[in-house]
């Protein structure tokens, strides 16, 4: 019998995770191979689907991490710890912790592109034997929109975080800058060898791709995860081609010598 | 095997088909063009052959057979979900050769293109395809330069002939009834073109860095993101989930899929405001090189069939067989630049 892809199952949240009054973590319950950067199709009957990306993963649970910004998001936040959501999913390759094992590995992401990465981050900070040495440059519009500030403290005991808000307009003293003002300076033993990736809005991520390749990041060691619209992840609906790639099947993470040749 | 049949026998024919399953035909809808006073030729059911159009050329293809306008996928009652019913009865598809070839495209996309589609699957399954020949090429049509124009893997043929209709059948099922219906039996190979007016030749060099070119910031102005060539193209399979709940009972509802279309707005808009490829210029060069690069670099063979409806609907008389032809040029202009 034929699988039919389509058909959501149901899944309990868990737990629910606040972290700005916009951006909120919702733990379902989940049983199966997940990866980091992999994403699932959230809905809810009535307002439709949408992707989200898997920003943890748990025993028997998955963490999506959604921001408030649409129809099917705004239906979401209505929903507490103990009521359901429709899901399907994980769609796309997610990150291989093999590309980066035993490398310098260091992890730029901007805003809501935490959420892909975090899992990556977790799992290499709660093993530093693997890499050479975790670098984590995150940054926030302001000390308000910070996701995971639970995370930083217990990151920043194995790995080098760096942390940046666009605007400290509440002084607390956080460093204020581009993500991408962090990459010239960083200290590295072997460039040539160091892996990067990179996660967050376009423009961010185009600028800091340019700053690590300035830096001395060979195209081959840096990594992107792409975002677009998608109905199906399943490569059938066309929303997210971008040339001869289909975002939902071929990625969303993409090595760099693939990903240079996504142009909309 | 090769048959001649007598009208008569050909509604016969169409008729005990039918008693099975729905027969999809070009046929003619009175008054049904966008413009007053200008029927329409699309696909709708018949029930004789009488009411197939052969002399023309239909204006929306055969696709909403296989890739509905819009396909309940499935429907919600509080946590229960319902999957849609499958069609009680397959179908049978009357069609020209350039179709027939983008019944490949289809496949292609449906069921090689990640994992299968549960619901094109279940039609694919029960359709069978009739190539109606083609004696000579419409205008706009450019068959032969897309490689389309001889007719592969029907199950049957059929064409007016000799006052009648001539048949060529592959099908054990369909060859039993044709033998008891048919005036004789003769060999019939379905008519193809060797040439069309409309000549297309997309350049060997082909490549992404024809994106660059300023030629398609033209069409910025000229294009108005209608999306009607989409819907009307054979090979076209983009399509947009939608939610849809009962007024009666907001709690019971239904998943369904709509086609969608590259050129129209909001076609790439993620949640929070983001969107791509905001200039009509930068869409149309998208679906130019979906159809003439990036689908050949993923499937190995162009996905254009060359049945020209996009140049026939076209409400700004946008060729896209003249966009094709001008790849060349373009590809120039980005060279010359490059040096």
């Amino acid at each position: 019998m034929l699988n039919n892809e389509y058909v959501p199952f149901l899944s309990e949240i868990k737990e629910v995770i606040k972290h700005t009054a916009m951006e909120y973590t919702f733990r379902m319950a989940y049983e199966g191979d997940i990866r980091p950067g992999q994403f699932f199709e959230v809905s809810i009957p009535k307002y439709g689907e949408a992707p989200i990306s898997v920003s943890g993963i748990g025993e028997g649970t998955v963490d999506l991490t959604i921001r408030k910004v649409g129809a099917v998001t705004n239906e979401v936040f209505e929903k507490y710890a103990g009521d359901k959501l429709f899901m399907r999913g994980p769609y796309g390759n997610g990150f291989d912790y093999d590309d980066y094992r035993g490398k310098e590995l260091v992890v730029v992401a901007g805003g809501t592109g935490v959420s892909p990465v975090r899992g990556v981050v977790d799992h290499f900070a709660s093993c530093p034997d693997e890499t050479q040495g975790l670098t984590l440059i995150a940054g926030f519009k302001s000390p308000h929109d910070m996701l995971f500030r639970d995370d930083f403290p217990r990151w920043e005991k194995t790995s080098n975080i760096i942390l940046t808000v666009d605007a400290d307009d509440e002084n607390t003293g956080m460093k204020v800058g581009l993500v991408t003002e962090y990459i010239p300076g960083l200290e590295l033993d072997a460039v040539e060898d160091a892996a990067a990736i990179v996660v967050g809005p376009p423009v961010m991520m185009r600028f800091a791709v340019k700053a690590l390749l300035d830096r001395g990041f060979r195209e081959e060691n840096i990594w992107v995860s792409q975002e677009r619209k998608m109905c199906c992840g399943l490569g059938k609906c066309g929303h997210c081609k971008v040339g001869d790639t289909y975002i939902c099947l071929d990625g969303p993470v993409f090595n760099y010598t693939k990903g240079k040749f996504l142009i909309d | 095997m090769g048959y001649i049949l007598s009208p008569e026998a050909a509604d016969r024919l169409i008729a005990s088909l039918a008693d099975d399953c729905l027969v999809f035909a070009p046929k003619r809808f009175v008054g049904g063009a966008v413009f007053s006073d200008l029927d329409c030729i699309r696909y709708g059911e018949v029930k004789t052959a009488g009411e197939i159009v052969f002399d023309q050329k239909s204006d929306y293809s055969f696709k909403e057979i296989l890739t509905p306008v819009c396909q309940a996928l499935f429907y919600f009652t509080e946590d229960q979900i319902k999957e849609a019913d499958a069609p009680e009865k397959g179908a049978v598809v009357f069609l020209r050769s350039c179709d027939l070839h983008a019944v490949k495209r289809l496949d292609d996309i449906y069921l090689n293109n990640g994992e299968e589609d549960y619901y094109y699957r279940r039609l694919r399954d029960r359709v069978k395809f009739v190539v109606m020949g083609c004696s000579e090429a419409f205008d706009s049509c450019f068959c032969v330069d897309m490689g389309t124009n001889v007719p592969e893997g029907y199950n049957m043929s059929m064409e007016p002939a000799e006052g009648g209709f001539a048949i060529d059948c592959r099908d054990a099922e369909l060859d039993e009834l044709l033998g008891s219906l048919a005036d004789r039996e003769c060999d019939v190979e379905p008519s193809h073109v060797e040439e069309t007016k409309t000549r297309v030749k997309i350049p060997e060099g082909l490549t992404q860095d024809v994106m660059r070119s300023k030629i398609w910031d033209e069409y910025d102005g000229r294009c108005i993101a209608c999306g009607r060539c989409n819907f009307v193209c054979p090979t076209c399979t983009c399509y947009t989930m939608q939610d849809l709940f009962y007024t009666e009972n907001g709690r019971v509802g239904e998943r369904r899929r709509v086609q969608a279309s590259c050129m129209v707005d909001g076609f790439t808009d993620v949640a929070g405001g983001g969107s791509y490829r905001k200039k009509n210029g930068e869409r149309m060069r998208f679906k130019t090189l979906h159809k003439a690069l990036d689908y050949k670099q993923r499937f190995g063979y162009q996905m254009c069939v060359g049945c020209g409806r996009c140049d026939d609907v076209c409400p700004e008389y946008i060729s896209f067989s003249r966009i094709l032809n001008r790849l060349g040029d373009m590809m120039e202009e980005v060279n010359t630049d490059a040096e």
